[in-house]
């Protein structure tokens, strides 16, 4: 049976018809063709599929979406400015060389967005107690730790 | 996952009535552990009851020297709460320990007790305090309420609402992880209360279980050393590809000792 779950995506309002048993990054990725927010492990260990509900960070292959209705969800595809600059944390992922291959990066910023919301001057080790969550397979986590540091920064100035 | 029937009550009430009809049906709180086991197959509930909605289920209120938590109450609500953190510390580290910052955002306290996975966190804290587990037909001290592998003393219609945690004079929960999932391979939940001392174990056998000598021992000296000689037997725990059941014994002690020096502030 199909049934009706309605959530504001990157701030437009959605509202599709599913499965009960969709999952909310199934929804995201086929009905709504927002493909940035990507399946892992499907097991909830990896942190690919983080985007944020009501502010945050969630692993949207483990809830139903369903879970979601009413809520402010916001993906990787609405984290950039209007003009197509990239997000403080985007940039500095991108200057800290915080990827390699780029398949757990959306999760990492998602994740890195929420974890430094208001802590400008987060520590290496808190940063990395924040990404128990994330897998990176390239093992890149040296520099997505800087990135994520920097990140924090340009945060907070930008404001 | 296979098809079911999705339900949103506005209250534990309706969630209990409707639990009553549905009798293959399940209860969901934050989804970590039942929605992973419906993808895998290894549930297959006909109805789904969403207590998402049910906003008398959320909050975290002070009385005196206890605190009470509603079921729906995230793990991270509990890990950030300021009363949590001043009357019982070792509740909020406990619960800023589970699984991952994702994770906390998303887990409750009832559903992770309702579920009663034996290598969970939570159970800890609550044998551990001597909780009081609240549904919406009874009450349930925590002694009577964990009762084997993913078996609780809850009826199938059944609904927690809250757990009173009364504070502790000192308390403490040290867990060995197992790395890939932050589960507990061993974990240890210490309180020296009014009445004595209550010392917790999760993650070593089927249920989280009460270590009767380690706690006299620490009730004539709150000290780790009090409890160094005192071993559990490996023959009623775990054995799996991460731990061996003696190995598993071996972690109790180090770790009760750990946590008795972080009750300690050492």
């Amino acid at each position: 049976m199909t049934i009706n779950v309605s959530m504001q995506v990157n701030g437009k309002a959605a509202s599709v018809n599913v499965e009960e048993r969709t999952l909310l990054v199934t929804v995201l990725r086929e009905e709504l063709r927002l493909t940035g927010t990507h399946v892992g492990c499907d097991t909830a260990q990896c942190g690919a599929c983080t985007v944020h509900m009501n502010g945050k960070a969630v692993k949207s292959c483990s809830m139903l979406a369903m879970q979601a209705e009413g809520a402010q969800i916001l993906t990787i595809e609405g984290v950039a400015h209007a003009d197509g600059s990239l997000h403080p944390m985007q940039a500095a992922f991108k200057e800290h060389h915080g990827l390699q291959c780029g398949f757990c990066t959306p999760g990492m910023v998602m994740n890195a967005i929420d974890l430094v919301q208001g802590r400008p001057n987060i520590t290496e080790e808190e940063i990395r107690h924040g990404l128990e969550g994330n897998l990176c397979r390239c093992t890149g986590y040296h520099n997505i730790v800087k990135s994520i540091a920097a990140g924090a920064k340009a945060m907070a100035s930008a404001k | 996952m296979y098809a079911f029937t999705y339900h949103r009550p506005a209250s534990a009430a309706d969630a209990a009535a409707l639990a009553l009809k549905h009798t293959d049906g399940k209860i969901l709180a934050g989804g970590q552990s039942l929605v992973q086991a419906m993808k895998l197959r290894l549930a297959s509930p006909s109805d789904i009851i969403d207590l998402g909605t049910a906003k008398d289920l959320v909050g975290i209120s002070q009385k005196g020297n206890q605190i009470t938590i509603g079921a729906m109450t995230r793990h991270a609500a509990v890990e950030q709460s300021a009363e949590v953190k001043q009357l019982i510390p070792a509740l909020a580290d406990l619960a800023g320990g589970i699984g991952d910052r994702q994770v906390r955002h998303m887990g409750t306290l009832g559903g992770a007790l309702a579920n009663n996975d034996p290598a969970a966190c939570y159970p800890a804290a609550v044998l551990g305090l001597g909780a009081t587990i609240q549904t919406n037909k009874r009450t349930i001290a925590a002694d009577d309420f964990f009762k084997g592998l993913y078996e609780t003393a809850l009826e199938s219609s059944e609904i927690i609402t809250a757990v009173t945690f009364p504070a502790a004079k000192r308390a403490a929960y040290i867990k060995f992880k197992n790395p890939a999932s932050r589960f507990a391979l061993v974990g240890v939940f210490v309180a020296q209360m009014d009445q004595g001392v209550r010392l917790a174990v999760t993650g070593a056998a089927s249920c989280v279980f009460r270590v009767p000598e380690m706690e006299k021992a620490l009730g004539a000296a709150f000290t780790p050393e009090s409890i160094a000689k005192i071993h559990v037997s490996a023959d009623d725990l775990n054995s799996d590809l991460h731990a061996a059941a003696d190995y598993r014994a071996h972690l109790i002690t180090v770790m009760a000792k750990r946590a008795v020096s972080k009750a300690l502030g050492q």
